[in-house]
């Protein structure tokens, strides 16, 4: 796929399909595997039906450095000599093209399936495989004083449904075996066969608290595929939004953390100061989460000078707030010492796994699709990558910590300066045989969706990768070696998407 | 500890009135769509083109109806309405206590009434649920969890959720009820002692919402389990969740709309 050899692949900008280059499955993995081993990190890896009985497998990699991406393919019948021997990054990726397209990649270290449900994108010809949605093969230690403790898929509080499996002796857990696809509803194909106007309200539940995030990275596909231009009003209301977005949800995860450590004063006004920050989507969306503003071409909703000076001295009142609330929080030695060393992460296994988002920010990885892919908005107003170094859950708070002021600087900025203009631009018919791709920094982390169309420039394939794909891993790999009841904890510092993940 | 006093006097009590308190939803609050008949032509069908969900039902001849239970309450399905006579009002009480309730000619819902004297004796001063996801987007669970923040403050109406079903007097479904979830789904139903109440939270739940058609959903809760209260939304507000369950509880009186 020559890493090396730029293609012109950006966010945001296509590629003619005929200009992706094709290899043989061994040269394609070699080529995969020799790019992640010299920094290019894999954005995602997925397969589709090329003809009856043919799965075509496209890898996007990214060199975060340079801005750039690349693309690469292959095409392979029933199974192919897996990637995931060499590169540990595709690991994932591999278990969801043997489930979604019913081919297997020879080799793979865990051949388990990832959502439990029969292909959704595998060639007409291959038989329909049996699937054992209830049978999963739970990773297990075993020994005399090893005992093991089911949670899940129902939880104990309004939470997603999700298994986690550990494997302890006596307080220390061993292992963590985390099972997911309970809430697989079968987005993908959604987002193929649905007409636009119902694709887009699709986007908006892939999760539910990434409303806005997976709009934009929808949006963004579709607006290059068509070649729309969004004016920079249009762009810059949707950053805001974003940002609002990762407002609500940093300070409802430090409120969340607050709680989990029975730190009730700081629970208890961080999860209203939350409610502030949803409030002003609804004020600007007429939804809660924004539900309705991000649009192929631009945005539903304009954002009049009186509302934005009332959003400006309402974002004022959650400033001077949050700097009593989190003085509180973090100066607080017991919140500290419980913070402090649960959960690490370390800077190698982020490099390793592709980890993205807060986690890997926390351990010192300055991965941003704002700053190292910038679009929209971004381009002209950098917000600064906030990082930490420990890795721990007291890291990934403090990363909140940070983005929460400068999302909050860079909303108060932009509300000021707005752009005049109008909100929305044409956004017509997309380009037949074209890849685009298109990352956003959510709040959680980086968020992919990868668009290919075919020779009618009907949507082919719709993949979407949300940042909980990559960092479910890295909540499995955190905790081992931990206090078992320390994992509520660990487990909100990541405060990953059920939802997100199986799609 | 003085930092603690501080911060603890200028926050205040935040907790809102209800009911009969200050709503204050925003202008462009998306609450309960009407249909408004004199605008909508009979026969006429060109909103079907472009309607994203099932909000719209259209009959052969005579005027369409609205199922707010269907509704996404995006903006597209007023927009696919080319005399406009499709529209979102502020109004965020939509909770009914039937499928049916939530199907009318205007999108006037019938509002849930309250339980029967029996299990409104049981549960009226003190209900605890089970939260069930079973095939979300998250965004009702958040909207379930903001119930219990310190605005909307659920737990002083003596509801709660707890941890296990053997202690709940009822189940709130949220998601459009996929595959995978069902069988957790059926056992936490069976788990809850008898009497006792399920309640459909969000489009998912009562008609698939986004997801419906996709062979891996069931399209709500439909006819699996016996349903006292459908809260409609994407996602409900927590004050239509809210209004919703004190209804059934008698908190709220049936037929009271408030000052419309």
């Amino acid at each position: 796929m020559s890493a090396t050899a730029d293609s012109g692949l950006r966010n945001r900008r296509t590629v003619p399909w005929a200009a992706v280059p094709r290899s043989a499955p061994e040269a394609f993995a070699a080529d995969v595997c020799d790019a992640v081993a010299t920094g290019w990190r894999l954005v995602s890896l997925f397969g589709m039906p090329e003809g009856d009985d043919r799965v075509c497998l496209v890898a996007i990699t990214a060199d975060d450095r340079a801005g750039a991406l690349a693309a690469g393919g292959t095409v392979v019948g029933k199974e192919y000599p897996a990637l995931s021997t060499r590169c540990v990054q595709a690991e994932r990726f591999e278990r969801e093209i043997a489930e979604q397209c019913g081919v297997t990649p020879l080799g793979h270290p865990d051949p388990r399936p990832l959502r439990r449900h029969p292909p959704d994108h595998a060639p007409r010809a291959f038989p329909a495989p049996t699937v054992d949605r209830e049978g999963y093969a739970v990773l297990r230690i075993t020994g005399e004083d090893v005992h093991e403790v089911a949670v899940g898929p129902v939880h104990a509080g309004i939470i997603e449904p999700g298994h986690f499996r550990f494997q302890a002796h006596g307080e220390e857990v061993l292992l963590l075996d985390i099972v997911l696809g309970y809430q697989h509803r079968g987005v993908e194909p959604l987002l193929e066969t649905a007409d636009r106007a119902r694709a887009v309200l699709v986007a908006e539940s892939i999760a539910g608290d990434t409303v806005v995030g997976h709009a934009e990275a929808y949006c963004g596909a579709l607006e290059a595929l068509a070649r729309s231009h969004k004016t920079p009003r249009a762009q810059t209301i949707r950053a805001l939004a974003l940002e609002l977005e990762r407002l609500a949800n940093h300070i409802g995860d430090l409120g969340a953390m607050a709680g989990d450590v029975a730190f009730q004063p700081a629970a208890a006004y961080l999860g209203r100061l939350r409610g502030e920050c949803l409030n002003l989507l609804m004020t600007l969306a007429g939804n809660r989460y924004g539900r309705g503003l991000v649009r192929p071409g631009g945005a539903m909703f304009d954002l009049p000078d009186a509302m934005a000076s009332d959003m400006r001295a309402r974002l004022d009142a959650v400033r001077q707030d949050l700097s009593d609330v989190l003085g509180i929080l973090f100066d607080n030695a017991s919140v500290q010492a419980r913070f402090e060393g649960v959960g690490v992460l370390t800077r190698s296994v982020c490099e390793e796994r592709g980890i993205v988002g807060v986690a890997a920010r926390a351990c010192e990885v300055p991965r941003d699709v704002r700053y190292d892919h910038p679009y929209g908005a971004f381009r002209f107003a950098h917000v600064p990558v906030a990082t930490a170094w420990a890795g721990d859950v007291l890291a990934r708070a403090l990363v909140r910590q940070l983005e929460i002021q400068r999302s909050l600087d860079f909303v108060t900025d932009q509300l000021a300066a707005l752009p005049r203009g109008a909100i929305r631009a044409e956004c017509g018919p997309l380009r037949p045989s074209e890849l685009a791709v298109a990352l956003t920094e959510g709040w959680r982390g980086e968020i992919v969706h990868a668009v290919v169309t075919d020779e009618n420039g009907n949507v082919r394939r719709h993949k979407v990768t949300d940042p909980s794909f990559h960092n479910w891993t890295a909540l499995a790999l955190a905790f081992p070696g931990n206090e078992i009841s320390d994992f509520p904890l660990c487990n909100k510092s990541f405060n990953l998407s059920y939802a997100g993940h199986d799609l | 500890m003085s930092n603690f006093l501080r911060t603890r006097l200028r926050q205040g009590t935040r907790t809102l009135r209800f009911p009969g308190g200050d709503m204050d939803l925003p202008e462009r609050f998306r609450g309960r769509p009407v249909l408004e008949s004199g605008r909508c032509r009979s026969g006429c069908r060109d909103c079907a083109a472009l309607m994203p969900s099932q909000l719209v039902r259209l009959e052969r001849d005579g005027p369409a109806t609205l199922d707010v239970g269907a509704c996404l309450f995006s903006p597209e399905e007023a927009l696919a309405c080319p005399d406009g006579a499709i529209h979102y009002t502020r109004d965020h009480r939509m909770a009914g206590s039937t499928r049916n309730a939530l199907i009318t000619p205007t999108g006037e819902v019938e509002l849930a009434g309250r339980l029967g004297e029996g299990a409104r004796r049981l549960f009226g001063r003190s209900l605890r649920l089970r939260s069930v996801v079973a095939g979300s987007c998250n965004g009702c669970e958040a909207e379930l969890v903001a119930l219990g923040n310190v605005v909307f403050d659920l737990a002083r109406f003596g509801v709660q959720f707890v941890a296990s079903p053997r202690h709940a007097d009822g189940i709130v479904v949220t998601g459009a009820v996929n595959t995978n979830m069902r069988l957790a789904l059926e056992k936490t139903y069976e788990a809850v002692p008898a009497p006792k109440l399920v309640i459909a939270v969000g489009a998912c739940a009562i008609s698939g919402g986004p997801f419906r058609g996709s062979p891996e959903v069931a399209d709500g809760i439909g006819s699996l389990l016996p349903v006292d209260l459908w809260v409609p939304g994407c996602p409900p507000h927590p004050l239509t969740i809210l209004d919703g369950l004190l209804r059934l509880l008698g908190r709220i009186a049936s037929g009271d709309r408030g000052g419309e």
